[in-house]
């Protein structure tokens, strides 16, 4: 006998046999030490799916290792248990959190960027970035109802930066409204520190009852694990590690780190997945394969539910001839789930997938002990501890020192800027109007569906979109806000999200509704950079001190990290999102004007200051200054007035004032059909007050609200005993004309068809020839 | 069963249109999930708007090969009502129950706003006089540009069977054609979505008197009195 033929032939496939190099390790974004790590865990050299494996969970994007501390600091829950909005789900626990909003339901939201596969392929990054969350919420158990996006982009005077920009739209576009949730609003920017670093953000929201919340967890040994939906491709190799680096010029060749969407395909698994979900007690735990696809959806469920897991490759769908289990494992194609069920009941799952004419295969098991073993054409290419993969991925805390820029930010002086001359106050307004930032966004609203399901409430464009969920036969009302002025975040980090979060609540609260929870996005530059890492650090503090002191939680959101270029990093951009609560159906309030002859009242007290401004921006091209004072205590105050107020019914309208300061909040609420004017009266202003400050200044805390005259005197009252600063400024008109005086003295009268005009254009006018 | 509203893979306006004709309309609708029959007792059928199909190949294309649209025909021949909306009137010009078809709208981009229609003087139940002059109900289409033969579309005129117009065309359709109707009377196509104009939230009741026109001959043939709820 030949003694040769008892030694099995040397394995062919590179996946088991190359060796790991230390070129390999650093190629696959992993420290040395993190190496080492991975070898004492294993006990031996992994071959290259494992290091995949580990590469890829170990993350910024799975892993958060550079900010789960700053995660930390984040309230988890209400403080007050009587509330309504108690969290059912909390932040990382699950594919996305829940909170209780009554009668038995709960509202699962969240978001998520998909900024660098943006860059490089903005239509399919954005698609894809709507896909990759609409599959975290409905694995829930919730029924998505509606979408929002955040969006920051480079000034629209580049090409590449139009190019971004239509790509971005069209795909978010193209992806929503075919899975038919309607998209109610966003927030979008635009600013010379995205040029080449655009931010994605998209938000989903879903319903459900209480008793369907749906765990990522496999339990239950022996029970099978179902792969369903699409095939598995080679699109989308590695993309979790791809979003952890800084982009370079080499980046474009990284597309096929950048998945393809297919909106129907999810549209079928959501209605499959959901059909399926309803059956009592068949599904014992489903995992969207999002980041890092197959890896990520099988150790995290078998980490969750203190179990193994074993899958073989040779089952799973494959749309693709030749694959390795690298690429098998770390692949990033879209719309597909991990679902493990039932034993026993493998059929009633095959049946509703048959029904949607969807892959449903069978690949694997829950397994006794903790490993996670992969096996691919009989031999086992992955036998992991599945919680190393989790638990384990190092933490980092990073050295933070202040920025110069923030330090001279605090020491800028007023008097550096010349105050503004009566007559320049018309044209500084139409200068900001036509703003892209400030200016209409209709061109990117009248692209996305935003009417279907039937509950879309207010027009995009107010201050908060509001979703009627009557269709499900719920009378209830969802409003949802986003918001980060990445000027502030720059300047002043810890004020600067302390604002974005006030300003959200405040969006909220102008539009009728409870805040009630948050989601939040932090995108940033590299963390291994001080200046980057103290940016991040205070956003995160300040935010959280917000959270906690308004006792509203935050349940889930997303870090984007090494959001910089050959250029530089992008703004501190922390996207606060908050969802709300409309108790009665009469308290949705628009910041459109109703009609002539209203008071107009301004709550808060008269803007003062001018740092941080986007007049800075206009007139002197500067992002300097100090960041308007934020005073959280008055801000409880007024936004508990104005839901107090618009309760009794004596708000007509209402609009929180913003970039640009007073008077461009102002003219926002008189246009539309048809257009109204307004007479403004600003008296006994003292010596001090400069124009520029008053009308475009950007402090905090301030509201318009109009209410009828009869209604006057008791909200003014009313602000007086909740201690909240109300002025009258004037009144609404027919006449479609601004007029203001000050002290007594008209010093402009201004056509607001005119003033619209610029405002309207703002964006299309800049997209004309692209 | 009454209101049979037809359920493809990637429709997205079935709940709404149920919801509309059920719950705000009072009257009973189902979904029928399209490899079903379409059942014995429909009276009327939705077609919905969405995607069927994903919009693989053309609108519409694709769902005309599936097993309802087989019954949907026969129905449609044997005189019953049929309401294509959106994705639907596509749905129902690729099936051949309307003719023409509908293309990429002009600007290239999807749109979705509310769009004021001209109401014409088109049959018994849809005219100027039922419905009002005007008409203000959303569109949310890529697609809504509405392409036929000349000879056709002369056709189409001389027998009044257009029954909305644009005022403000936002895709290029030929003659501003919004709703078209077949000469029988029967089938109705049309992109605006009457479904998400019945609730005092929505920014016009004018799905409403849509719903109800089309309705009509169904309902006066029991004499029930519509109720609306909105």
């Amino acid at each position: 006998m030949n003694m040769s033929s008892t030694v099995p032939p040397p394995n062919p496939d590179p996946c088991l046999n190359l060796e790991i190099t230390p070129e390999l390790v650093s190629e696959h974004g992993l420290l040395p030490e993190e190496y080492e790590k991975i070898l004492k865990i294993l006990g031996r050299v992994p071959n290259l799916t494992e290091l995949g494996i580990f590469s890829v969970m170990w993350s910024e994007h799975c892993a958060y290792k550079n900010t789960r501390r700053l995660l930390r600091l984040f309230p988890t829950e209400k403080r007050d248990k009587e509330a309504i909005g108690q969290v059912l789900v909390k932040a990382g626990d699950e594919n996305a959190g829940v909170i209780d909003v009554g009668e038995g339901w709960g509202v699962a939201f969240k978001i998520e960027s998909h900024n660098h596969p943006s860059a490089i392929e903005p239509f399919e990054g954005a698609a894809t970035g709507v896909g990759g969350i609409v599959r975290d919420i409905f694995t829930m158990g919730a029924r998505p109802v509606l979408l929002t996006n955040s969006l920051r982009f480079g000034s629209l005077g580049s090409n590449q930066v139009k190019r971004l920009f239509r790509g971005v739209v069209s795909g978010i576009s193209h992806y929503g409204n075919c899975l038919g949730i309607p998209n109610v609003g966003g927030d979008v920017y635009f600013d010379d520190c995205y040029e080449g670093n655009p931010l994605v953000n998209a938000l989903c929201a879903g319903i459900l009852r209480h008793e369907d919340i749906q765990k990522g967890a496999a339990t239950g040994v022996g029970n099978p694990v179902y792969y369903v939906g699409s095939g598995t491709g080679r699109d989308g190799l590695g993309g979790a590690s791809f979003a952890s680096r800084e982009l370079t010029e080499e980046s474009a060749e990284d597309r096929p780190a950048v998945q393809k969407g297919d909106p129907f395909m999810e549209k079928l698994l959501l209605e499959a997945c959901l059909e399926m979900m309803s059956i009592p007690g068949l599904v014992v735990g489903i995992q969207d394969m999002g980041a890092a696809g197959l890896t990520c959806s099988t150790c995290e469920t078998a980490s969750r539910g203190d179990s193994g897991i074993e899958i073989d490759l040779d089952l799973v769908p494959q749309r693709e001839t030749g694959m390795n289990s690298y690429e098998i494992m770390l692949s990033e194609s879209q719309e597909r789930m991990l679902v493990i069920v039932e034993s026993g009941r493998e059929n009633e799952l095959e049946r509703v997938f048959e029904k949607w004419d969807l892959h449903a295969a069978r690949i694997g098991q829950v397994r006794e002990g903790d490993r996670m073993v992969v096996r691919h054409k009989g031999v086992v290419v992955v036998d992991l501890p599945a919680k190393s993969l989790t638990d384990n991925a190092p933490i980092y805390d990073q050295p933070a020192s202040e920025p110069d820029h923030v330090v001279r930010a605090r020491q800028w002086r007023l008097d550096s800027v010349p105050p503004l001359a009566y007559d320049k106050v018309e044209e500084s307004l139409k200068k900001l109007l036509n703003h892209p930032t400030i200016g209409s966004k209709k061109w990117i609203w009248r692209q996305y569906d935003h009417m279907v399901m039937s509950g879309c409430m207010v027009e995009p464009g107010s201050d908060a979109g509001v979703v009627n969920l009557s269709i499900a036969g719920i009378d209830k009302r969802l409003a949802i806000a986003n918001d980060c002025n990445n000027r502030f975040c720059y300047l002043d980090p810890y004020h600067g999200a302390q604002i974005a979060f006030a300003e959200c609540s405040r969006n909220l609260a102008c539009s009728g509704a409870k805040a009630l929870a948050v989601t939040d996005n932090l995108n940033f530059g590299n963390p291994n950079k001080p200046d980057a890492y103290y940016l991040l650090k205070e956003c995160a503090r300040g935010l959280a001190d917000a959270c906690v002191h308004f006792d509203v939680p935050v349940v889930g959101g997303n870090v984007s990290l090494y959001n910089e270029n050959n250029e530089g990093a992008i703004d501190p951009t922390p996207v606060v999102s908050m969802i709300g609560l409309i108790e009665k159906p009469n308290m949705v309030t628009r910041s459109r004007m109703p009609e002539p002859g209203m008071e107009i009242i301004l709550l808060g007290g008269l803007p003062h200051e001018l740092g941080a401004s986007y007049h800075l921006q206009v007139e002197y091209g500067l992002k300097d200054g100090k960041v308007p004072e934020i005073d959280l205590d008055a801000e409880v105050r007024l936004q508990s007035f104005l839901l107090s107020e618009i309760s009794a019914g004596r708000i007509s309208a209402a609009h929180d004032l913003a970039e640009g300061g007073l008077l461009v909040a102002l003219v926002e609420m008189l246009f539309g059909e048809p257009l109204l004017g307004a007479d403004l009266n600003f008296s006994n202003l003292g010596s001090t007050m400069r124009l520029d400050c008053l009308f475009f200044g950007e402090s905090q805390g301030r509201v318009l609200v109009a209410v009828s005259t009869t209604d006057l005197e008791s909200l003014l009252i009313q602000a007086r005993e909740k201690e909240v600063p109300a002025q009258r400024i004037g009144n609404s008109t027919n006449s479609s004309n601004l007029k203001v005086r000050v002290e007594s003295k008209e010093i402009f009268n201004a056509d607001v068809s005119e003033l619209q005009r610029s405002w309207e254009d703002a964006i299309p006018s800049r997209m004309k020839d692209n | 069963m009454k209101v049979a509203v037809l359920q493809f893979p990637g429709s997205n306006c079935d709940w709404d249109a149920e919801h509309a004709v059920r719950d705000v309309l009072g009257i009973s609708a189902h979904r029928v999930w399209h490899k079903d029959s379409l059942p014995g007792e429909t009276e009327a059928v939705i077609v919905p708007g969405g995607f069927s199909f994903g919009d693989y190949l053309r609108c519409g294309a694709i769902a005309r090969f599936s097993p309802i649209t087989n019954d949907l025909k026969k129905f449609a021949e044997n005189g019953g009502q049929v309401l294509g909306i959106c994705n639907g009137f596509q749905i129902l010009c690729e099936a051949g129950l309307l003719p023409g078809a509908l293309i990429r709208n002009e600007c290239m981009e999807f749109r979705c706003l509310n769009q004021s229609l001209k109401v014409e003087q088109s049959n018994e139940r849809f005219n100027p006089t039922t419905l009002g002059a005007t008409l203000s109900l959303p569109i949310a289409h890529g697609e809504g540009n509405y392409r036929v033969k000349d000879s056709i579309l002369t056709e189409i005129e001389d027998h009044g069977l257009v029954f909305l117009r644009y005022l403000e065309n936002p895709n290029g359709s030929m003659n501003d054609i919004a709703g078209l109707r077949n000469r029988e009377g029967n089938v109705y196509g049309m992109m605006p979505h009457p479904e998400r104009a019945v609730e005092s939230y929505h920014p016009s009741l004018d799905g409403l008197s849509v719903l109800k026109a089309f309705f009509a001959p169904l309902l006066s043939s029991r004499a029930v009195e519509l109720s609306s709820k909105g």
